[in-house]
């Protein structure tokens, strides 16, 4: 209980924050405070399927199906928070770029994660049986996590860039990052893993449950 | 099968030799696969007609002709052994990897044929200007080897699934997508003006090789969990 209640605290002081301290980045001005929302969101997409990939290495092990509704639920929650940022990430496209897309390889490593995303879904509902629904998904799942160091490592490199990469770090590595900005950036990256984690944690009793209560039906 | 090898590597040929020759019987997938490179082929150019586009596009168009002609065929190695109720015989008397290694080979000859067949007439019916044919050959083999490597277990997914036409396609476009920017960039090189092709290519053919190693190994280790179900 403890931690939610702090959860609420730390969300309520990034929205608050967010908009009462200086802009992060004096060039963009005004829209760069999307920063906030957008870095972590994205952030969460891309943890939400580490999540799902490991837990279906771990049903591919053990066949337990408890991880394969793990899988499951991290992906949804990936699904959502990748459209968010999608659309987020858009906005400020718009604000700064004066497009809404672009073909920026943040833009289109975000894309391929959703299409992913997409595409596990697809494939959950074209199979019948759950065993082999489980079993096919957790497959596809890993399979498709090795494109993910071709689009962070290699696609930047052939592809240019229009992506504000001195907000955090600048060309030597050093950390640019003013005090105030990351009083807001690293409270906000918490706050949006720990509501992930909540969500998560919900959304897997509520399946788990589900899937427990139909095996007795079936029984 | 007829005289079943022993080892890796010829129970992966006998593999082959089945897959090939249920082929020649039937037809389907080769009639597929080349019929709509042809037909894609021929839109592109009567659409195109006499301009002269930059080698960018023309590269871009040359691989979505290839992409979706494999789309329409690549998993009929699959699919047909669960429509003719074959693929409880092979799971008993083959073991996955040399199953895994001979679907791929037949991919791979697959899409070679399509290739073959489509490079030249794309040269015939368009003004794209072919600069380093040695380059361009390298790139036409990496990119077989890619697209073979990660679609043979998709195709192994789909084929067990419900619903199978759109399938393919869609679980297959987001892994192929790395190999496909880096197999157009490759392309544009050599079909644009230039002195040191392969140098000019090297960091996409550096993605292309890890590509094709990297999907393989997976594939191989992947497939059995496909396969068992």
């Amino acid at each position: 209980m403890i931690w939610k209640i702090l959860l609420f605290v730390l969300m309520v002081w990034v929205i608050v924050a967010a908009f009462i301290f200086p802009a992060p980045q004096q060039v963009i001005g005004e829209a760069s405070r999307i920063f906030y929302f957008h870095i972590p969101q994205a952030w969460v997409a891309v943890v939400a399927y580490i999540v799902s990939m490991v837990a279906s290495i771990r049903y591919l092990k053990s066949g337990a199906m408890v991880n394969d509704d793990r899988a499951r639920v991290a992906a949804a929650l990936g699904l959502m928070f990748s459209i968010l940022a999608m659309i987020t990430g858009s906005i400020f496209a718009k604000v700064t770029w004066h497009s809404f897309w672009n073909w920026d390889p943040r833009e289109t490593s975000i894309l391929i994660l959703l299409l992913i995303y997409g595409a596990y879904f697809a494939l959950r509902t074209a199979v019948i049986g759950d065993e082999r629904r489980a079993r096919l998904a957790a497959v596809y799942a890993v399979f498709a996590f090795l494109t993910v160091p071709f689009l962070l490592f290699v696609v930047p490199r052939v592809l240019p860039s229009l992506h504000p990469s001195d907000s955090i770090v600048d060309a030597s590595g050093r950390f640019t990052m003013s005090w105030q900005t990351a009083a807001v950036f690293f409270p906000s990256l918490i706050a949006f893993t720990g509501l992930f984690a909540w969500i998560y944690t919900i959304r897997l009793r509520l399946c788990t449950a589900e899937r427990l209560r139909n095996e007795e039906m079936e029984a | 099968m007829p005289k079943n090898g022993t080892g890796l590597t010829g129970k992966s040929f006998a593999v082959l030799r089945k897959d090939l020759l249920c082929e020649f019987r039937t037809r389907y997938a080769v009639n597929a696969i080349v019929l709509f490179g042809i037909t894609t082929l021929t839109v592109v150019s009567f659409s195109v007609g006499q301009q002269s586009l930059a080698p960018e596009v023309y590269s871009a168009i040359f691989w979505i002709i290839i992409f979706f002609s494999a789309m329409s065929g690549l998993a009929h190695v699959f699919i047909r052994e669960e429509e003719t109720k074959t693929a409880m015989v092979l799971r008993l008397t083959a073991d996955p990897t040399p199953v895994y290694l001979g679907k791929l080979g037949y991919n791979v000859l697959l899409l070679a044929l399509l290739e073959a067949i489509i490079a030249p007439l794309f040269f015939i019916l368009t003004d794209a200007r072919l600069e380093s044919p040695a380059l361009f050959i390298v790139v036409l083999i990496l990119g077989m080897i890619g697209l073979a490597g990660a679609t043979t277990l998709i195709a192994a997914i789909i084929s067990k699934a419900g619903v199978k036409g759109a399938l393919f396609a869609v679980l297959s476009f987001p892994i192929l997508l790395p190999l496909l920017i880096g197999l157009i960039n490759a392309t544009s090189k050599a079909f644009a003006t230039g002195e040191v092709y392969f140098s000019a290519a090297s960091s996409e053919l550096q993605l292309l090789v890890s590509y094709g190693v990297i999907m393989i190994t997976a594939s191989l280790l992947l497939f059995e969990y496909v396969w068992e179900g």
